[in-house]
C-alpha cells in the first residue's frame, strides 16, 4: 500500500446481528469495505451484495480440458502412434479409454479450480495479510469500513450507526 | 436461519462457546508433546524402521524374498494393497458425500478421517511401486512417457494402468481438498501464535484473512470439490475391482465385484476411522467434539456396510452354483472348505457376524465394544481381500500346478513397514495439525451445540 489506509471496524460476536447489521449499515449509505469472519457465515455474501461465485465455471472448463486431454492422448498413443493388436481389441478401444478419461477430468477440474481459487484470493505461501483483528480466527466477526472510501458521512457518524447495528466494539485501524 | 429439531442429538456437548473450539483444538497444536504421545510415536516409529529391514532386504535382492511362487503371483503385496486403499475411502466418503448429503455431524471428525485416507493411500501405494522390482525404472512402466523403444507407450487398456491414474488422481484430489480445509485453521494458529510459530504457520496459512468474499470462494471451492470427489472415491475402488473381475480366473471374474469392493471399503475405512479416532478423542481430551453420537452414527454405516458385504458374500455363491460353471463353482466351494477355510470363515465371522451386534444400542454406543469391534472388522477385511485373492489362484486351472502361499519374513516385514509409516504420519499430523476442523464445527455451533439446542 503506498497510501496510509483508516479504516472503521465493527465487532460482532453473532452471526445473525451481523447479518442484519450488514443490511442496516448499507442502507444508511455507508460502504462496507469487507466483513471478515472466523467461519463461513451463510447469507452474509447475499446482503453484501457480492456476485455469486464463477469458480464453478472454471471447473467445468478445466474438466472439458481434462476430458480432451485425455482422449487426445489415449487415441494418438494407442491407435496413430504405436497400434498394437490387445487382446483382439479395436486399436481405439473406446470403452476402455473411459476410466482414465474420468479421472483426468477430475484431476484437472479440481487442480484448476483451486488454482484459480488461489489466484483469485491472493492465498501463497508468501502472502502477507492485512490483519484488521486477530480475533478474526478465532470468535469474532469484523465489519471493516474505510474511510477514505465513505467521505460524504462523518467518522462519529459511521460510528454511531455501527454501535446502533449491534456492534459490541467499535475500534480505529490504520495500515501503513 | 437455521433451525434444529429439538428431537436431534447435540453434536457439540459442553456447553462450548467459539472460543473454546479454538482453545481446545489449537492448545494440542501449541502445547509440549505429552508422554502418551511420545511413546506412541516412538512405538511408531520403531515399528516403521524394523519394518524398512524388510522393505531394504527386498528391494535389494528382488520380490523373490516374498513367498511367491509360479501359481501363486499375487499375494501379501495386493491383499496389503487393496486393504489400505479400502481405508483410504472413509475420508472423502465423510468430506465429500456426507458434505453432499448435509450431513452436519461430519465436521468434527472429516479432518482426521481425511489425513487417514491420505497416508492410507500412501501406504497403499508402496505395494505396486515395490512389486516392480525395480522402482526406480517404475516411471516408464506405469506412465505414458517418451522413452527410447520408440516410443513404446503404457497400455490403455490395462486395468492397472487405470489403477495407476485412479490412485495417484484420488491421492492429489483428497490432498488438495484437506489442505483447502486446513487453511482457516492455520490462520487461527497463527494468529494465536508468536515468533517461529507465527512464521510456519503464516507460510502454511496461505494469507488467509478471512474476508466474506473469499469464504464464498471457499464455499464454492468446497462444494465443488465434494461433487467430484464422491464419484472420483466410487470410481477408485471400482477400478481397483477392475484388477480382478476384468480377468478370467474362477471366483474374479464377476460383475458384481465394483459395488463390492466400493461397499467392503467404506466399511473398512469407517472402522479404522473408529479406531484412531476412539485412541485421539481420548488422548487429546475432546470428548465434548467427537461424541458417543457420532459413533453410533459411523456404527450405524458400519452395520449397514457390512451387510451389504455379507449380501454379496452369498450372491457370489450362489450365482457360481447358478452359472453351472464348474471351474467357478469349485472355486467358492473350494474356499469354504479347502485348505484355506480357517482365512474364508475368519473373513465370514468378522466381516457378516460380528458387526450385526451393532443393532443392539447398548453396544454400539460403547466405546470399549466399538473399538474392539472396529479392529474386528480391519482383520476380517483383510482376510476378504486375502481369500479372494489366494484361494482363486493356488488352484490354477492345471492340477499339477496346484500350490499353497507361505509368508516369508519380508512379506511380513514389509507389511509392518506400512503400518509403522501410517501411524507415524498419523501422530505427527495428531501433533502438528489441528486435529477438528475449528473452522466447520464454529458453523454449526449454534444451530447444534447443547447451549443452544437445550
Amino acid at each position: 500500500m503506498e497510501r496510509d489506509t483508516h479504516f472503521i471496524l465493527g465487532v460482532y460476536e453473532d452471526e445473525d446481528v451481523l447479518l442484519h447489521a450488514v443490511e442496516q449499515v448499507r442502507s444508511s449509505g455507508v460502504k462496507i469495505h469487507e466483513v471478515f469472519s472466523p467461519y463461513p457465515v451463510h447469507g452474509l455474501e447475499h446482503v453484501l451484495g457480492y456476485k455469486r461465485s464463477r469458480l464453478p465455471i472454471a471447473a467445468f472448463l478445466f474438466g472439458l480440458l481434462g476430458t480432451s486431454l485425455a482422449l487426445t492422448m489415449q487415441f494418438y498413443m494407442m491407435k496413430f502412434d504405436w497400434p498394437m493388436i490387445i487382446g483382439g481389441k479395436d486399436f481405439a478401444a473406446v470403452p476402455d479409454f473411459i476410466p482414465v478419461t474420468f479421472e483426468m477430468t477430475v484431476l484437472l477440474a479440481a487442480f484448476g479450480m483451486v488454482g484459480v481459487f488461489m489466484i483469485s484470493s491472493n492465498l501463497k505461501p508468501w502472502a502477507q495479510p492485512r490483519i484488521f483483528d486477530v480475533r478474526i480466527t478465532d470468535d469474532k466477526h469484523v465489519m471493516a469500513i474505510d474511510i477514505a472510501n465513505n467521505n460524504a458521512l462523518d467518522v462519529e457518524k459511521i460510528k454511531e450507526i455501527l454501535k446502533s447495528s449491534g456492534a459490541t466494539e467499535v475500534n480505529n485501524k490504520s495500515f501503513e | 436461519m437455521q433451525v434444529t429439531s429439538s428431537v436431534r442429538q447435540p453434536l457439540v456437548t459442553g456447553g462450548k462457546t467459539y472460543h473454546d473450539v479454538t482453545h481446545d483444538v489449537a492448545r494440542q497444536v501449541e502445547g509440549k508433546p505429552s508422554v502418551g504421545w511420545l511413546l506412541a510415536f516412538l512405538t511408531a516409529a520403531g515399528v516403521l524402521a524394523l519394518g524398512s529391514i524388510a522393505l531394504i532386504a527386498t528391494l535389494w535382492e528382488g520380490i523373490g524374498m516374498w513367498g511367491l511362487n509360479k501359481t501363486i503371483g499375487w499375494a501379501w503385496d495386493i491383499t496389503n494393497f487393496v486393504w489400505w486403499v479400502g481405508i483410504g475411502h472413509a475420508g472423502t466418503l465423510i468430506s465429500a458425500v456426507l458434505l453432499l448429503f448435509r450431513q452436519k455431524w461430519r465436521t468434527s471428525i472429516n479432518r482426521a478421517a481425511e489425513a487417514m485416507t491420505i497416508f492410507a493411500v500412501i501406504c497403499a501405494a508402496m505395494f505396486p511401486v515395490i512389486h516392480m522390482g525395480r522402482p526406480w525404472l517404475g516411471a516408464y512402466w506405469a506412465l505414458p512417457l517418451p522413452n527410447t523403444f520408440g516410443s513404446l507407450w503404457v497400455n490403455f487398456n490395462s486395468p492397472l494402468l487405470w489403477d495407476v491414474f485412479a490412485i495417484s488422481t484420488y491421492f492429489s484430489v483428497s490432498l488438495v481438498f484437506w489442505y483447502i480445509g486446513l487453511i482457516p485453521d492455520f490462520a487461527t494458529i497463527r494468529d494465536r501464535a508468536t515468533g517461529l510459530r507465527k512464521v510456519i504457520y503464516g507460510a502454511l496459512s496461505f494469507g488467509w484473512d478471512g474476508a466474506a468474499k473469499t469464504w464464498m470462494r471457499y464455499e464454492s471451492v468446497s462444494l465443488i470439490l465434494a461433487g467430484l470427489a464422491t464419484p472420483l472415491v466410487l470410481s477408485v475402488h471400482t477400478i481397483v475391482s477392475f484388477d480382478f473381475a476384468t480377468s478370467v480366473i474362477p471366483g474374479w471374474h464377476t460383475t458384481i465385484f465394483p459395488p463390492y469392493f466400493v461397499a467392503g471399503a467404506i466399511f473398512s475405512g469407517f472402522a479404522m476411522v473408529l479406531t484412531l479416532m476412539i485412541i485421539t478423542r481420548k488422548v487429546f481430551k475432546l470428548e465434548d467434539y467427537i461424541t458417543i453420537g457420532h459413533i453410533e452414527l459411523m456404527n450405524i454405516v458400519i452395520i449397514i456396510t457390512g451387510s451389504i458385504v455379507g449380501i454379496a458374500y452369498i450372491t457370489e455363491f450362489f450365482i457360481a452354483w447358478y452359472s453351472g460353471v464348474e471351474a467357478e463353482q469349485y472355486a467358492f466351494i473350494n474356499r469354504a472348505t479347502g485348505p484355506y477355510w480357517w482365512a474364508y470363515w475368519s473373513m465370514m465371522t468378522c466381516n457378516v457376524i460380528s458387526p450385526q451386534l451393532f443393532w443392539f444400542k447398548k453396544i454400539r454406543t460403547s466405546i470399549v465394544a466399538t473399538f474392539l469391534l472396529s479392529l474386528v472388522v480391519n482383520i476380517g477385511m483383510w482376510f476378504e481381500r486375502f481369500v479372494i485373492i489366494v484361494t482363486s489362484l493356488h488352484r490354477d486351472y492345471l492340477p499339477s500346478s496346484w500350490a499353497m502361499f507361505y509368508p516369508t519374513w519380508a512379506d511380513v516385514g514389509v507389511y509392518l513397514f506400512t503400518f509403522g509409516l501410517f501411524f507415524t504420519l498419523f501422530f505427527l499430523f495428531a501433533k502438528f495439525f489441528p486435529v477438528i476442523n475449528m473452522a466447520e464445527v464454529k458453523s454449526v455451533l449454534k444451530s447444534s451445540s447443547e447451549k443452544v439446542a437445550k
